[in-house]
């Protein structure tokens, strides 16, 4: 199985280089093969590693707890990446002169393609590299290549983004960098000078840690990385990334690029939860995770913009995924694994469909837009499933997983703190569930002057491209909620049982 | 000051030499804060810089280390020399008066950054992690060193002035990692630099945007994106 972990680290970055050369088509095809072809590679490393780790050529690792990251990764590379042929064919700008058009698009979708791949690269590489300080290193660069996708537009909106998420996000990554530091100082007291921060003598090691080391690199991490989950207070740059971002790269922000920060957090957590005891790192996370389902819940109750509600409801997710790592009960923990998962295709399909929306309609004001189960026939029921599955609904993959933290955390004797979870999660399902019925199933929008725009719209679909994604999407959340394969469930209580003290 | 109190003789020359490097990072970082031409503030990043690297040099005689040699010949090129050029380029093209952009004063900025960095020296002094390579001062300073860049990002309104704060919060983190981890593999020291230089690279162009956007280096008008 070695080869399949090199070869998801190597196709994706040749597609990258491929994409600098060859014309819109050639990329755009292979785009979408290489998509397909990583979540075929992700699965196919699902059985073995339920069992074993695989490691291959020094530098890479997969255990159970990483491939459930790589799974969201792949899935919504794969599905991104089809939705991006349509996004990018409905993107030219009526008005201009033909042939300036043709270069500017030609130009626009190169930049795309190549951004896009690499950005989904470094976050399939996140999970795979072994250890510490690599970890960083991939992080790192999902950041910045990020920001430079998030400037695409070259709107003044996406300026202002790109500057505020480089900034924010890389001084995230430089406290992130300290925990680095501080952890190899730790495990240097045990294992000698020289040895490269890998996870398995690490965690190893774990038990006679130097205290104080570790437990600074655990805080540190949790803020530095914490910056890219987007924990409160350190969330501020992801609502206008998230927002300004292209669609597909929305999509991508918000299912992947947030878990992937959390599972290097879950990595300081492994190390720190064995050197100190679960006490102190499951507090943080417990103090993080309720102030970032606070602000979020309420942040989503008056909201204008569809992408920003989105974005919000992100901050929501991860700190329902913080505090059910809190509750330490391995239902919780296996909730939390499936959340992840359910998450990342909820999400990616709820900016799928707000993408349409916003083709559709030409604004992303909720005000401006009205009656999209009549004009979209497909991608607006669509949207109501996946914001229904988003507010954890029967019978969607994320009920699933919110029920297994709830009723984790009422066994494990969590009692005031899941019921802050339940009332929380409550309110932003009020928030969400309001704004997305009230432009879908209204006649007319609420801003008077946007009612002639909106009558003159002609029912149908922007691109078929746009919906075929988000189909596939609302079908895995109802695996995910009703008939979860076995080896799926394997994988995630194995993973859980990683978190819990147990061996690695 | 239980930190200096700490040591039971006198510091080595290595010790006292060590410290006094570090020193002169924390001052150069002040003086980034109160410089109020951009100019000026990219000249002292490449100072502060090169203060790194010589400590690094120290680091690598004082206990024969030689991989730190490496280490230090790289991040000369590219910390004292790369970045500051590719800053001054921008500063050149984008022909932009800007001059004291700071939110305070330069009193006020100045007085908080002592508080902060005073913080962040004894915060650390009581956490009793000792190094064998370089004093625990010098791990205290490199703390002040970073919260002072995170002043000095707050404080200040424009492009560059935030990037060259981010440069110097990582000049912090060299300084850190060359007290506890001055042992790491030379080649994640390489990969780090090397993200660096990605992410110098990134800064460069989003600054350049910023620049074509708005004609001008102020950050005062990024504000449309709230709620």
């Amino acid at each position: 199985m070695s080869i399949v972990l090199v070869l998801l680290v190597v196709v994706p970055l040749a597609t990258t280089v491929l994409c600098a050369f060859a014309s819109h088509r050639v990329s755009a095809a292979a785009t979408v093969v290489t998509g397909l072809a990583a979540f075929a590679g992700a699965v196919a490393l699902v059985p073995t590693v339920s069992t074993r780790t695989i490691t291959a050529i020094g530098y890479l690792r997969a255990d159970a707890l990483s491939v459930v990251f790589l799974l969201a990764t792949c899935f919504l590379y794969a599905v991104t990446a089809i939705y991006s042929v349509g996004y990018l064919r409905t993107a030219g700008a009526a008005g201009d002169e033909e042939e300036e058009r043709r270069a500017y698009f030609a130009q626009h979708s190169r930049r795309f393609f190549l951004g896009f791949n690499a950005f989904a690269w470094s976050m399939m590489c996140a999970p795979l590299v072994n250890g510490m300080a690599l970890l960083w290193i991939a992080v790192e660069i999902t950041t910045v290549i990020s920001a430079l996708l998030v400037a695409l537009e070259n709107t003044e909106g996406a300026t202002e983004a790109a500057w505020k998420y480089v900034l924010i996000a890389s001084s995230g990554l430089g406290i992130g960098l300290l925990a680095t530091i501080f952890m190899y100082f730790a495990g240097a007291q045990v294992l000698g000078q020289s040895y490269d921060l890998a996870f398995d003598p690490l965690l190893a090691a774990a038990g006679r840690l130097p205290d104080t080391p570790v437990r600074l690199a655990f805080v540190l991490a949790v803020v530095g990385y914490g910056t890219k989950v987007g924990l409160f207070p350190v969330h501020t740059w992801l609502p206008d990334a998230h927002a300004e971002a292209p669609t597909p790269v929305s999509a991508l922000l918000s299912g992947s690029l947030l878990a992937v920060s959390f599972y290097a957090i879950l990595r300081y957590y492994q190390v720190a939860t064995g050197a100190l005891g679960v006490r102190f790192p499951q507090m943080v996370l417990l103090v993080f995770g309720v102030l970032s389902l606070l602000l979020a819940a309420l942040y989503l109750l008056e909201q204008q913009d569809i992408k920003r509600m989105l974005a919000y409801s992100s901050v929501e997710h991860m700190g329902i995924l913080a505090i059910a790592v809190s509750f330490g009960a391995p239902m919780a923990l296996t909730g939390a694994l499936l959340h992840v998962l359910a998450h990342a295709a909820a999400k990616g399909n709820a900016f799928m469909g707000a993408g349409v929306l916003v083709r559709k309609f030409g604004t992303k004001e909720l005000d401006r837009m009205a009656d999209g189960v009549r004009l979209l026939p497909w991608s607006g029921p669509l949207l109501v499933a996946t914001v229904l599955s988003l507010c954890a609904m029967p019978p969607f993959g994320l009920f699933r997983s919110e029920f297994q933290i709830v009723a984790g955390g009422f066994g494990n004797r969590h009692n005031a703190a899941t019921a802050v979870l339940v009332v929380l999660v409550t309110v932003a399902f009020l928030g969400l569930s309001l704004s997305t019925t009230r432009i879908l199933f209204r006649v007319r929008p609420l801003t008077a002057d946007a009612y002639h725009d909106v009558e003159n719209l002609a029912i149908g679909e922007p691109s078929w491209w746009m919906v075929v994604p988000t189909v596939a999407g609302v079908l895995v959340l109802l695996m995910l909620g009703l008939i979860p394969p076995d080896q799926l469930l394997d994988l995630l209580s194995h993973a859980a049982s990683t978190l819990h003290g147990g061996p690695a | 000051m239980s930190v200096l109190a700490a040591a039971p003789t006198a510091p080595s020359v290595f010790d006292g030499f060590a410290n006094a490097v570090a020193l002169v990072v924390l001052l150069l970082e002040f003086g980034m804060l109160r410089a109020s031409l951009l100019r000026a503030q990219v000249r002292l990043y490449a100072g502060q810089s090169l203060a790194v690297s010589v400590l690094a040099v120290v680091v690598a005689i004082g206990h024969h280390v030689p991989e730190l040699y490496v280490l230090a010949a790289l991040s000369l090129a590219l910390k004292v020399i790369v970045v500051p050029l590719l800053v001054m380029r921008l500063l050149r093209d984008a022909d932009a008066e800007i001059a004291g952009s700071g939110a305070l004063g330069v009193a006020s900025e100045v007085l908080i950054s002592i508080v902060v960095a005073a913080f962040g020296f004894f915060a650390v002094g009581v956490l009793n992690i000792h190094s064998n390579v370089l004093p625990t001062a010098a791990l205290s300073l490199s703390i002040a060193v970073v919260l002072v860049a995170f002043i000095l990002m707050v404080v200040r309104r424009d492009v560059v002035s935030q990037a060259i704060g981010f440069f110097s919060l990582e000049n912090g983190v060299s300084l850190a990692s060359l007290v506890v981890a001055s042992g790491m593999p030379l080649i994640l020291e390489v990969a780090f630099l090397f993200d660096l230089l990605v992410a110098v690279v990134v800064f460069g162009v989003l600054m350049r945007t910023h620049q074509r956007r708005s004609r001008s280096l102020s950050t005062e008008h990024l504000d449309r994106l709230r709620g």
